[in-house]
């Protein structure tokens, strides 16, 4: 049975508890619900929870744990003698459920009848020309271990998801009739149901908790395989980035760190002072009318998708770039990828980050250091250049290390505008490349996910992670700093 | 001794007016103006860079949505037919009987040009297996007169646009000179012409050496339905989430914790999301590689710091004023939140949720990672639920993978998917702007 109408039926179950559990709640109070300790709406509301919440827990549960049972058992029925040289028990296992699909995918168009697809007496030949006849595709991997695992596989999990849809619709009939039987006028519904809501509540507040482990233990389970598989001093020290899938490639992360901080520098250069100049000038200078157009039409730019400055950047500004850098210009450019396209598309991106972080600040200024500064005789740039700024210092630079974060984070501008090859040079007319354009390319190409090739991109995402969290809490550390001065 | 310093002599002082500028006040005064056109020209810098993309957009992107069709009417007879199933090439027979028609019209319309069946092929594909594969399916239109449509190729597409010129055309196998003359007398016939592609907007990838027949439709599918998991679930947890910390959060060490990390997730870079999907999801979970469903989960856990983040704001915005009302009349805390509070911030929330959503339609490099890349995205899905497993594209993703193809042709098909996906995100903001503006409550 499909899952979803597995969650149909709970949820009817629930919504059939929760219409028996009020009725039952009134007729204990001879149909007046003043006799009730509470509104009949939660005796209702506290049979449908006990229907849905254990029932759903372990559905969950259960769909989570299938798969690890179920591997277990069909990987012990390979012997080792059917794991090809190169290949791994995890590859054999990945083909075992391939085949599954396959034989699931002939039986539902009805090309092999159910029986056919279980008999594991079946002649070998005969099941793989008939897989064959209904267009699934048969490799050559397929051999006569794996094929009595798939047929394995597919019982094991079909008899897993009965006990399963038999479980969890016992266990949600019995949370109905649980909550029916402790159903009477005396007893606190209201209490009960609003504990478990607030049992709920907390459960949704963790799930922030849960992502930062799942991310945490993702990145580290997977950089310490690759430690295993390719030395930590070679990664961290070696100045060569050369990736081969053949195996022997040098996995030096510095070229990329140096790809990275260079075009967040091109890419800060421009939007910093573009964007402070634009702050002080709309919260300093700007009518009320310039304000209230230009600073939207500023965060317009925040909007826009970073696909469309990825783009921006590969056909706009590279191309316009070449024609005065390039073989025709001043010929320092080579091709319209380079640092300087991607940390000019970056930096237009950065702008509207910037100013609005920048005018939050500036606008906390309180209003009696600039009439004191105005009282002395200074005038309105000297006001902003000796007390504003300076008094604003350590939340610009809080908003410029957030936007430095942004711009190491950034993934889709250097994929297509900073080229693919890893760099070590001053030169910005040259294409360069960074961390994140690199596990993405690591990991969207075809390579084996047990190789130290695709691996990479977990240490290389380990790195990301610490440097932007690093920048991130050290910005909002300095910010909210200052803001107590004035608070 | 002070009369004695009284009496020193004062240095002396130029003698300045109220009315003429000193030379320091006109210096003070220049910088004071230097400022201020500093600040006008970043602003300036700031709009003009926003005009270039709108102008870079709506120019490359607008070509996407004109193809070339040829218009020809043509008829085949029975008999036709019979004679052409009967050969051994069959195609190069439908060819033969379509290319003798259009030699009729053009000397109908007095338009004296040479041309043969190769020329044909490169100007309108194979048009021989497309008639065959038309008669074939509908028998009932032999012997009538039907209205093709077909599409030209993507280089005589390319020449009507603008991409392939005359001066720089060198003859290969795709396309020759002699064939832009044959394609400019059949323009000026009015066989072939420019016409709106609804195929761009309802037709699905085509491949990497088909980019005329590529279209967005699909991935715009796959976008729906992830946005459907990411407004199903980040929605409901993230206001349970705000409500538990901004209503009944205790000040302990796990609420401490909580608060962190949101703060700290809604600045981790997009791809970290896209890596903890691929390991948990994919590799742990074993869910479908390349599915909406699980596109809408990796979306969900990034957007929901933005939508907590917005949803305490509108609540803390509703004055305590209200709940002390509700527990004042006998409400229970949970009813004065429920019943009173939610409801009252329920416009912030929303506003919150759908700039949240318009966020997670326009991310791309989480997608890419869990295998949601352009060139699966070869058709509708079957059904609702499949919609949800089926490998898909998203919009996004689907402008990435024909960016990053060689063939030029695509990259008009990447800006104009990008005015698809603005549009989209635009009606959000919209949306968003006006539900501010109508339910906003100042206290």
């Amino acid at each position: 049975m499909p899952v979803i109408w597995l969650i149909v039926i709970v949820l009817a179950l629930a919504a059939a508890g929760f219409i028996l559990g009020r009725t039952r709640a009134m007729q204990s109070a001879g149909g007046d619900s003043r006799h009730l300790h509470s509104l009949p709406t939660y005796y209702g509301s506290n049979v449908a929870l006990k229907a849905v919440v254990p029932a759903m827990l372990l559905m969950v549960v259960w769909l989570v744990a299938q798969p690890f049972y179920v591997n277990g058992v069909v990987s012990g029925m390979i012997p080792d003698s059917a794991i090809a040289d190169g290949s791994s028990r995890g590859l054999v296992l990945a083909e075992v459920r391939r085949a599954a699909d396959g034989l699931d995918n002939a039986v539902a168009q009805g090309a092999i009848s159910e029986e056919f697809a279980r008999n594991a007496r079946a002649d070998f030949t005969d099941v793989t020309t008939r897989l064959k006849e209904a267009g699934q595709i048969v490799t050559t991997q397929i051999t006569q271990p794996v094929l009595r695992a798939a047929q394995e596989y597919r019982v094991i999990n079909a008899t897993g998801n009965m006990i399963m849809s038999g479980v969890v619709i016992l266990v949600a009939l019995l949370g109905v009739f649980w909550g029916l039987r402790e159903t009477n006028k005396d007893f606190r519904a209201r209490n009960v149901v609003e504990k478990s809501v607030m049992a709920l509540l907390i459960a949704a507040a963790s799930i922030a908790v849960l992502t930062t482990v799942g991310i945490v233990l993702s990145l580290i389970f997977n950089t310490i395989e690759f430690f295993r598989l390719y030395p930590a001093s070679e990664f961290f020290g070696s100045l060569t980035w050369a990736p081969s899938f053949g195996g022997g490639s040098e996995l030096g992360v510095l070229p990329l760190l140096w790809g990275t901080f260079y075009i967040s520098l091109v890419a800060l250069i421009v939007a910093v002072p573009i964007g402070l100049f634009a702050a002080v000038y709309l919260s300093e200078y700007a009518s009320k009318p310039v304000r209230s157009f230009a600073k939207p039409m500023l965060e317009v730019l925040a909007g826009i998708p970073t696909i469309v400055y990825g783009l921006f950047a590969l056909l706009t500004i590279g191309p316009m770039l070449l024609s005065v850098f390039g073989p025709d210009g001043t010929g320092w450019m080579g091709g319209q990828r380079a640092v300087i396209t991607a940390g000019l598309a970056m930096g237009i991106m950065l702008i509207p980050f910037v100013s609005s972080l920048s005018d939050d600040i500036i606008n906390a200024v309180p209003q009696a250091m600039r009439d004191g500064s105005y009282g002395l005789g200074a005038t309105k740039s000297e006001t902003i250049k000796q007390v504003i700024l300076p008094a604003a210092l350590p939340g610009i630079v809080g908003a410029v290390l957030l936007a430095t974060s942004r711009a190491i984070g950034e993934t889709m501008i250097v994929v297509l505008g900073a080229g693919a090859a890893a760099r070590l040079s001053l030169n910005p007319f040259e294409a360069m490349t960074t961390v994140t354009a690199k596990i993405v390319s690591q990991l969207t190409g075809d390579s084996d996910f047990a190789s130290p090739e695709a691996l990479v991109a977990f240490a290389l995402g380990m790195t990301l992670f610490i440097m932007t969290l690093g920048l991130n809490v050290f910005a909002l550390y300095i910010v909210r700093k200052y803001r107590e001065q004035y608070d | 001794m002070t009369d004695a310093s009284m009496d020193t002599p004062r240095p002396r002082r130029a003698k300045t007016s109220l009315v003429s500028e000193d030379a320091r006040t006109k210096k003070r005064n220049a910088a004071e103006k230097r400022f201020q056109a500093y600040g006008i020209a970043a602003i300036a810098t700031g709009l003009f860079f926003l005009a270039v993309l709108a102008f870079s957009i709506v120019r490359s992107g607008l070509p996407a949505f004109t193809t070339t069709v040829v218009d020809v009417n043509f008829t085949l007879t029975q008999e036709q037919f019979d004679e052409a199933e009967g050969q051994l090439f069959k195609t190069k027979a439908y060819s033969g009987y379509f290319i003798t028609a259009l030699q009729k019209k053009l000397e109908a319309e007095n338009v004296q040009v040479a041309f043969d069946e190769a020329a044909i092929e490169r100007i309108m594909g194979k048009i021989g297996g497309t008639l065959r594969e038309y008669y074939t399916a509908n028998p009932d239109q032999l012997g009538q007169e039907v209205a093709f449509k077909l599409n030209a190729s993507s280089r005589v597409d390319g020449y009507f646009k603008g991409r392939v010129q005359r001066e720089t055309l060198q003859d290969s196998r795709f396309l020759t000179l002699a064939d832009l003359d044959l394609v400019d007398a059949l323009a000026e016939a009015g066989i072939v012409h420019s016409a709106f592609d609804w195929g761009f907007i309802t037709g699905a990838d085509s491949g990497v050496d088909n980019p005329g027949g590529a279209g967005i439709g699909a991935s715009v599918v796959g976008s729906f339905f992830m946005m459907l998991v990411v407004l199903f679930l980040s929605l409901p947890i993230g206001v349970a989430a705000s409500i538990y910390l901004e209503e009944f959060a205790p000040q302990n060490r796990w609420t401490d914790m909580i608060e962190v990390n949101i703060s700290n997730l809604a600045a981790v870079p997009s791809i970290v999301f896209g890596i903890l999907g691929l390991a948990v999801f994919i590799q742990f979970m074993h869910l479908p590689q390349s599915a909406p469903l699980v596109g809408g989960l990796v979306l969900t856990l990034m957007t929901l710091p933005t939508i907590i983040i917005s949803t305490r704001a509108s609540l803390k915005a509703v004055p305590p004023s209200i709940r002390d009302a509700a527990l004042g009349v006998g409400a229970s805390k949970m009813q004065s939140v429920f019943h009173h509070v939610l409801p009252l911030a329920m416009p912030g929330i929303l506003t919150g949720t759908i700039i949240g959503l318009a966020q997670a339609l326009g991310e791309t490099a989480p997608l890419l990672l869990i295998g949601m890349v352009g060139f699966v995205a070869r058709g509708y899905p079957d059904g609702f639920i499949s919609g949800f497993t089926d490998p898909n594209s998203a919009m996004p993703a689907q402008i990435y993978t024909w960016a990053a193809r060689a063939d030029q042709a695509f990259y008009e098909k990447a800006w104009g998917g990008i005015i698809i996906l603005l549009i989209f995100l635009l009606t959000m903001n919209i949306i968003a702007i006006i539900l501010r503006r109508r339910f906003e409550r100042r206290w």
